[in-house]
């Protein structure tokens, strides 16, 4: 089996440096054969995910987190965009035969499986093109299906003058009026394609310089416009056509050079994007595809960040109780009580009720007004490490335990380790996780009855398998892969305070939304 | 009909609870509220200690319970939110703990014949620990039971105490996939039908659906709520519904405290 790929921040390298035992912040890349330049937007066919980069090479995944070589396009050419209409797909491939002289052909077919009868390509011909001296550069097409009036556009283009807009025919995929005039949308950018959210027309474009390995200054930029027909005007008032332009996602950590956004929507809210990094660095400054969450915030997306592996909390966006096993809980450092005795109510004295009790009743003393103990709010004085777990879990059930949710406090029991489950496959963008109490092998899974439990082990069963994904307030669905005796889909649900089941995600509603705190 | 607290007429509040004289009076001819529980216009003297160097002597006094009514053994509909009204109360039992381990062991110790399977009629009297305590059919005004008003009013002691509460739920057909979503001040173990379903712990305010069962299965025809509230000081209550398969207020039963009728 391949190895799975994971990639360290370097604070994180420089945590494990000074303590082997603490817990890495881990962020996972797409495994298997990634290498890619300028990918098309991710589409699927048949349950498969498919893409295209500059030169037509392809790449074909079965569940969006492995990907292997595909078959290649029957037009090569660079940087090709595809869109599922009705029945078929169509691929736009540019090619320049010029510095600037440059057409982009559509080329459609049914299906993108080489082993499907409906595997048969035609060609549709030109749909766009640059003569070598008018100022654009008719290369890196991006296709868009308007949503609202189901019109179908083109945006292309380069440095070499503008990013250019022409509509299609959504019947055929060919241009509709050929004898119009393009529209100039943004200047100084390539890799163009738009979206549309909540209102908003957003134009995405590359800035930056390319294939320059771990040198390229690629970053992903954008404007939006009321009209798909722009002008397209960043955060800061700036006309894309005057070289403005948002940032979306630019290098960082191990991976440089973002470029050729590409929206995957996986429906229930729950936005991706395909990009590729110019260099990365943990593959030698290959060139690789990725796949990132979607987030907005103020009417503007946001580049999400693929779960890290660590230890969690795991808070209800909706209750703010987080999940623990159905144990008693332990106080870090241990109990203590306002009645005194033991290490003392507040202040460790021991004496009596404590400072309540010293200082005559004055709860709001603050620190130190205890008298002759530390004071009520004073602490050991000295650190008061992690809750060990393997002393903690001596008095837990050996057998399975139920899971329910609780305030914070930072207890063995509340701490979850979420870290990639080997050769169990993924989704878009991540492998499948398996959740663990952090520091044991016991493992969070959905029961017989499609409630939550704690199993003692972990045995890489699907019930015990999840998948974390970002959803676009910046929150986490958590869905098994499958559940016992059932095939629908569901994700855990914060129904009470003190209670998490399993339920159909419902994009409207709180209930499956979680924030993961890393501890 | 055990008469403990059967109506004996309007009661004038006291003014608080502070004070030793706050005997409220009863005005037999003019009753006006006549649905509201009664309660003993004795005072019990209650002592508190506080810190070493600080004593103080609280009388619980008997205040009307305010939110708390007479309730006939008649089932009704849960309200429009879905909640469960009329209950079986039983008074206080003394009781000191509220972690997970300390409230398991405080509701699963026997206090009396029959505890975890009785229904009690109002007016029933039990004996724990050479006390005897009555059982109250109560209806509550609000959406929660507010048990500080219940032994409040009958001049019992409302901390380090356990209560008991029953009630019957009626469906007219088998419910399948619901939950029972409860609140409490403070910690908390329900039973449906002699099961245990869910259990909250630890020094807690009463939040709607705090703890919610798994999915269960309601009997057509009566079905028994059982729960233990277990307060440590201050405030306590509860609060009791169903929720359906979809996650909403369970309607389409009756509840309340009453017979079992077959």
């Amino acid at each position: 089996m391949r190895k799975m790929k994971t990639r360290y921040s370097l604070v994180v390298n420089c945590w494990i440096l000074t303590s082997a035992l603490a817990l890495a912040s881990i962020a996972l890349a797409l495994d298997g054969q990634v290498g890619i330049h300028d990918p098309s937007t991710i589409v699927m066919c048949d349950g498969k995910f498919y893409t295209w980069g500059t030169g037509g090479n392809g790449l074909v995944s079965d569940d969006g987190w492995t990907w292997r070589r595909g078959t290649n396009l029957p037009r090569t050419g660079l940087a090709p965009d595809v869109i599922h209409i009705g029945d078929r797909y169509y691929v736009y491939v540019a090619a320049n035969s010029g510095v600037t002289k440059a057409a982009i052909n559509l080329i459609s077919t049914k299906s993108l499986d080489p082993n499907s009868p409906d595997y048969k390509w035609e060609e549709g011909g030109v749909v766009a093109s640059s003569d070598g001296v008018e100022d654009s550069n008719a290369i890196d097409p991006g296709v868009f299906l308007d949503p609202n009036d189901h019109r179908l556009w083109l945006v292309y283009g380069s440095y070499f003058g503008y990013i250019r807009l022409v509509e299609l025919d959504p019947k055929t995929g060919k241009r509709l009026h050929p004898g119009d005039e393009p529209r100039n949308l943004a200047i100084n950018c390539e890799a163009s394609d738009l979206i549309f959210h909540d209102g908003w027309y957003y134009l995405l474009a590359t800035h930056g310089s390319c294939c320059r390995g771990a040198d390229s200054g690629y970053n992903i930029r954008m404007g939006r416009s009321r009209k798909v027909t722009g002008p397209y005007i960043d955060q800061t008032g700036v006309d894309m056509i005057l070289g403005g332009g948002k940032l979306l996602v630019g290098s960082g950590s191990r991976m440089i050079g973002p470029g050729h956004f590409g929206l995957l929507d996986l429906g229930d809210g729950v936005q991706t994007f395909s990009m590729h990094f110019e260099a990365d660095l943990d593959r030698g400054g290959a060139s690789v595809l990725d796949i990132r969450p979607l987030l907005w915030k103020d009417g503007w997306p946001l580049a999400g960040e693929n779960l890290k592996e660590g230890a969690y909390e795991i808070e209800s966006a909706r209750t703010g109780t987080a999940l623990e096993l159905a144990v008693e809980g332990m106080p870090v450092g241990g109990r203590a009580g306002r009645g005194g005795g033991g290490r003392g109510a507040f202040g460790g004295s021991g004496a009596g009720r404590g400072a309540f009790g010293a200082s005559g009743g004055a709860r709001g003393a603050g620190p130190g007004a205890g008298g002759g103990g530390r004071g009520m709010f004073a602490g050991t004085g000295t650190p008061i490490p992690p809750q060990d777990v393997a002393q903690v879990s001596a008095n837990w059930p050996a057998g399975k335990i139920d899971v329910r949710m609780a305030n914070y406090l930072s207890q063995a029991q509340q701490k979850w380790t979420i870290s990639a489950a080997p050769n169990a496959g993924g989704y878009p963008g991540a492998p499948y996780f398996k959740i663990t109490i952090a520091g044991t092998d016991r493992a969070l899974a959905v029961g017989d009855d499609a409630e939550l439990v704690a199993l003692p082990a972990f045995t890489g069963g699907p019930e015990q398998l999840w998948r974390i994904e970002q959803l676009t307030d910046g929150t986490w669905r958590i869905m098994p892969k499958s559940v016992p005796n059932s095939k629908d889909a569901l994700a855990i649900s914060a129904i009470g305070s003190s209670f998490a089941t399993l339920s159909k995600f419902d994009p409207a509603s709180d209930k499956h939304r979680w924030v993961l705190r890393m501890q | 009909m055990n008469t403990s607290m059967k109506a004996h007429g309007p009661r004038r509040a006291s003014p608080d609870n502070s004070g030793t004289h706050a005997k409220p009076r009863c005005a037999a001819t003019s009753c006006a509220c006549s649905s509201e529980v009664n309660f003993k216009t004795s005072l019990l003297p209650l002592v508190v200690v506080a810190g070493a160097a600080l004593l103080a002597v609280v009388a619980v006094a008997q205040v009307p319970p305010v939110t708390l009514i007479n309730s006939p053994a008649a089932a009704k509909a849960p309200d429009a939110d879905g909640f469960i009204r009329g209950w079986f109360l039983l008074e206080p039992i003394p009781a000191l703990g509220l972690t997970d381990n300390a409230v398991q062991s405080i509701v699963k110790k026997e206090y009396f014949p029959e505890q975890f399977t009785v229904i009690p009629k109002d007016g029933n009297k039990v004996t724990v620990g050479g006390t005897e305590l009555t059982w109250h059919s109560v209806e509550t005004k609000n959406y929660n039971v507010n048990l500080f008003h219940f032994a409040r009013a009958l001049g019992k002691e409302t901390s380090n105490v356990l209560f008991w509460a029953v009630t019957i739920v009626n469906c007219p057909q088998e419910m399948r996939d619901v939950r029972l979503a409860i609140g409490s001040n403070a910690a908390s173990v329900w039973w449906v039908n002699d099961e245990e379903v869910i259990g909250i712990y630890g020094d807690r305010q009463t939040v709607i659906d705090d703890g919610v069962s798994k999915r269960l299965t309601l009997n057509k025809g009566p079905n028994v709520i059982r729960g233990a509230i277990v307060n440590g000081g201050g405030a306590t209550d509860f609060c009791v519904r169903f929720l359906g398969a979809d996650d909403k207020p369970l309607k389409g039963f009756t509840a309340g405290p009453g017979e079992i009728r077959r």
